[in-house]
């Protein structure tokens, strides 16, 4: 078990460093001259030079990346010079607020998601099965920032019963947590849905119920004990895309998370804060897959090392 | 309609469970085929019958229709299903509940995927007791271990912690035996037992079963296409093609003359141990399509001794000697020409554990 | 996947058994059905596509559209107003007074060069490589196959904005992100059919003859990548298309002086109560198109691979 754990973690740390070096690389071949950006088109040619020598622009690439990574080792990624301070506490900063939308997209995915999966197949070919997946359709087809305008537009602008933009209170939660997850949800049914018409068929499930027992003890305890199994691995999945998609949706919702952060810091060059909050979004996508795959070996005592006769 | 119930032996017991003209149908409405068309059987208490055939004869579904497990689409189409007096063709899923596990219990051909991959043996097995026995957590499980232990699986205590991956093919036949045999069932049916196992485990699963059989006065409905088991183990023999019984009768008798060429190409097809230089015969082509099952007798286009009547003309399941059938127009003729059958199956073979 | 989440359209989405699984003791030797033809939906499907293109290709010369040809007394009219001058405008404008329908036309140009243009490219990239990665095997394979996997272990919708946003708006820099973060997805599919060819005996036997990598490779190898590469290609198109308007909605796409759905989308965000249609319309647009791509990617997948349909 411990080395499937070092594996893992090994794993994780070259992805790590892998999108580390990616985006050093693309910031660094960037047109434009961070240094002029900085100081505004008056700035005279020899502050210009000072600075670029101060950010350490004017060294070889190789010796900057070293120094880049020396930095991003002691939690450094420079300071924002368009809100000032630290870049990686700015970000943190607005983590908690991702955090907190995407746990809120994730908690509606399931609530929704897996019931909705789980009637689609015991009612598999119906007309119940077949109104579910319209929307689950649809879900998957509509571009999501669009789904989120039009949810503004009717709950907020036409309705007045939702508020658009943050807030603070509980109730401006709900339309981007329901964006966020609206895409997911659908896939979540589906895939609920598949995987219990797939273990339906399987034998063990005609063994449980030619032991007598009671039909819903099949089901629970049997079936979808063996459908978690799929459904986690793409839990990892989901939960780390809802923390990138949610890029977009908070800058729909003007939600003061990680995405809107780095999207106004991209379009302001201050890249110290871009790239401190890509590896603050890439790291919590890595660990969140790490947990998965723990979780994974733990649900299905076929991958389990300890239980490898 | 004429009784074409296999007579057992001259075991006067009245039958445990009987089929009447049993057909299973796949699909509803229009377009509907017949998977199992018409088949009778008796299983007296106490003793044990093979149903026999390739696959595709129907003999598995014929099995599943008497534990109510027929798969999705497939139904009882007619007949009946009677079962201790009780007729259960007609049982809801609610109904057959309570019955399996208890009255009937079934193994199935692969072990493997029979067990629940996700819980443990010991678990799998407690299951029975604590969910149909009522018993508590902790006792459910001294029971199932007591049951493994029962059905000789070395070191239970711990292995009831292990999971099916964890066993060997045989091992894991065990498992399912102990499962099915935790609550005392009247008849179990064992549906390819020992196929999906290596050759030198088969015969050890089969004295298991035999042997818990005989101890628990067990009646057993054994699903095979392998003669040499059911030679050693069964009391008589249904042979099923094509949805219908063609032969049945005391396995001795009926493995030793077949009375239809049907059963004479299964035994050709069959290693013989006493001649291991002579020469497999596969019965050539293949079992028909239930949609498109041939006239006449279903078997003809494989038949060597097939004859222009055999093209038209249905053959009933009739008496052939005491307390045999066969459902060939020529069924005289394939017992007298004994002499092409291989002599592995003498009485000498097949007496077994009878 | 990029921005729009995307990854649950590529999700294997069919269950391999449920009801109406073949009981277990039928004869299994069921004649395989006749190819299927293209469901009607799909014909429709691919009946709009070539509107859109069309609309794509012409509509901006009959209904022009400039960034500065503001014309304030006409702003924020309804579909269907009348217009000062006396015309009707279908589709209501905006907030400067510019005419929504020349802007859904103007837009349509870049979806459909961009849903192109990357997949074309992204897919060439993922052609080669993938060819390169499953018939020559090896340290070729694994750095290639190494180097799409520590890809897509990074959210890609992150790659693109990044690499988008540095470049800066321009509809080139739109196509590298994008070809860039979904080359993998084609280079997996070449791979995975170059290397079920690879072993097959007609490859060993040219191999044999002594016919050359490059022969082999053209002749062998690639026809039998072909089919899934286009299932692949097709369904990106549509991924390809709702990537860019994100992008522009993000202002990281098009430049302000080119009209694209996301961008209009994005600027009528502030005039959702007064006039809806601005950020509506050019979304239904983007929704049709991209269903209509599903649908014929789907038609097309079931057609190449009738075992895929149900």
């Amino acid at each position: 078990m411990l080395r499937f754990v070092l594996k893992r973690l090994a794993q994780a740390l070259l992805i790590i460093l892998a999108s580390l070096t990616v985006v050093f690389l693309v910031v660094r071949v960037a047109p434009g001259d961070p240094a002029a950006l900085i100081l505004g088109a008056s700035a005279s040619p020899s502050d210009l030079a000072d600075l670029r020598r101060e950010l350490g622009l004017d060294e070889p690439l190789l010796s900057q990346y070293v120094t880049f990574l020396h930095g991003v080792l002691q939690g450094d990624f420079g300071s924002s010079w368009r809100l000032g301070g630290d870049a990686l506490a700015n970000v943190l900063d607005r983590l908690p607020a991702t955090l907190q939308l995407s746990a809120c997209a994730l908690v509606v995915t399931l609530v929704v998601g897996f019931p909705l999966g789980v009637v689609s197949a015991r009612r598999a070919g119906s007309w119940i099965d077949r109104l579910i997946s319209v929307p689950t359709l649809l879900g998957q087809a509509l571009p999501s920032f669009w789904v989120g305008v039009m949810l503004i537009l009717i709950f907020s602008r036409t309705l007045d019963v939702l508020p658009a933009t943050a807030d603070g209170t509980v109730a401006s939660l709900v339309l981007p947590s329901v964006t966020l997850a609206l895409p997911f949800l659908g896939w979540l049914a589906r895939l609920v849905r598949n995987g219990v018409l797939e273990e339906l068929g399987k034998d063990y499930v005609r063994t449980a119920r030619s032991k007598g027992v009671d039909s819903r003890v099949v089901f629970y305890r049997h079936v979808v004990r063996n459908m978690m199994i799929p459904v986690v691995t793409l839990l990892g999945l989901l939960v780390g895309n809802f923390i990138a998609n949610a890029v977009i949706i908070e800058v729909v919702f003007a939600w003061p998370g990680v995405g809107s952060l780095m999207i106004d810091s991209i379009t302001n060059r201050d890249y110290s804060v871009v790239q401190a909050a890509i590896m603050t979004i890439t790291v919590a996508y890595v660990l969140l897959n790490l947990l998965v795959d723990f979780l994974y070996v733990k649900l299905d005592p076929r991958l389990n090392p300890e239980h490898m006769s | 309609m004429t009784d074409t119930r296999p007579p057992h032996g001259g075991t006067p017991t009245a039958p445990l469970i009987s089929l009447t003209d049993l057909r299973l149908t796949l699909g509803r409405g229009a377009g509907t085929v017949d998977l199992v068309r018409g088949v009778s059987l008796d299983v007296p208490q106490g003793t044990t019958v093979a149903i026999v055939g390739e696959s595709g004869s129907g003999k598995s579904l014929t099995a599943l229709s008497m534990m109510g497990l027929l798969p999705p689409g497939v139904t009882v189409g007619g007949g009946d299903i009677v079962f201790d007096g009780t007729p259960m063709a007609r049982l809801t899923e609610r109904e057959w509940q309570p019955l399996r596990g208890r009255q009937l219990s079934m193994i199935f051909q692969d072990p493997l995927s029979a067990l629940n991959p996700c819980i443990r043996v010991g678990d799998q097995i407690a299951e029975m007791f604590r969910l149909r026995a009522g018993l508590g957590r902790r006792e459910a499980r001294d029971r199932a271990v007591e049951s493994m232990v029962e059905v000789g699986i070395p070191d239970a205590e711990r292995r009831a912690r292990s999971y099916p991956h964890e066993f060997s093919g045989g091992m894991r036949q065990r498992v399912m035996i102990a499962m099915a045999l935790s609550l005392q069932p009247r008849l179990l049916i064992a549906d390819e037992p020992t196929t999906a196992l290596d050759v030198t485990v088969q015969a050890q699963i089969m004295r298991l079963l035999v042997a818990r059989k005989q101890a628990r006065g067990l009646t057993m409905i054994l699903i095979s296409h392998d003669l040499g088991v059911v030679s050693r183990s069964a009391d008589s023999v249904v042979v099923m093609y094509a949805g219908r019984v063609v032969e049945s009768g005391p396995s001795r008798e009926v493995l030793t003359r077949p009375a239809h060429p049907y059963t004479v190409g299964l035994m050709r097809s069959v290693p013989d141990r006493r001649r291991p230089g002579a020469a497999l015969e596969a019965i050539p082509g293949q079992p028909p399509d239930p949609r498109t099952v041939p006239s006449g007798c279903a078997f003809h286009p494989r038949c060597p001794m097939a004859r222009d009547r055999c093209r038209t003309e249905v053959p009933a399941l009739r008496p052939v000697g005491p307390a045999r059938a066969s459902a060939c127009h020529f069924a005289d003729e394939v017992v007298g020409d004994g002499a092409n059958l291989p002599e592995t199956n003498d009485a000498s073979e097949v007496s077994g554990h009878a | 996947m990029t921005l729009n989440p995307a990854s649950p359209a590529e999700a294997p989405e069919r269950a391999a058994a449920g009801p109406g699984t073949p009981a277990p003791d039928v004869n299994p030797a069921v004649p395989a059905p006749a190819r299927r033809r293209m469901p009607p939906r799909a014909w429709v499907a691919v009946g709009f596509l070539a509107l859109v293109v069309l609309g794509a290709a012409v509509g901006p010369l009959l209904l022009p559209y400039s960034a500065t040809d503001t014309d304030l007394p006409n702003r924020l009219l309804p579909p269907g107003a009348r217009l000062s001058d006396g015309g009707v405008t279908l589709l209501g404008t905006d907030q400067l007074g510019r005419d929504l329908l020349a802007q859904i036309l103007a837009g349509s140009r870049v979806s459909v060069i961009v849903g192109l243009a990357t997949v074309l490219i992204g897919g060439f990239a993922g052609l080669v490589l993938g060819l390169l990665a499953g018939y020559f095997g090896g340290w070729i394979d694994t750095l290639i196959s190494r180097l799409g996997d520590a890809q897509l272990a990074f959210p890609s919708v992150l790659l693109a904005i990044l690499i988008a946003g540095v470049l800066g708006p321009s509809l080139t820099n739109i196509i590298i992100a994008l070809a860039v973060t979904r080359w993998v997805i084609f280079a997996r599919v070449v791979r995975a059919s170059a290397l079920t060819v690879q072993g097959l005996e007609y490859v060993e036997s040219a191999r044999v003859v002594g016919a050359g990598h490059l022969r082999i490779l053209v002749r062998y190898i690639l026809p039998s990548c072909w089919a899934p590469l286009l299932v692949a290609g097709t369904a990106q198109i549509g991924l390809a298309m709702v990537a860019e308007a994100s992008l522009s909605f993000l202002g990281l796409g098009v430049p302000v002086t080119q009209a694209s759905w996301g961008a209009t989308i994005s600027d009528g965000r502030d005039y959702l109560s007064s006039a809806w249609w601005i950020s509506t319309l050019p979304g239904v647009a983007l929704a049709l198109v991209v269903v209509a791509v599903g649908l014929v990617s789907d038609a097309y997948r079931d057609h190449t691979d009738p075992r895929a349909a149900l």
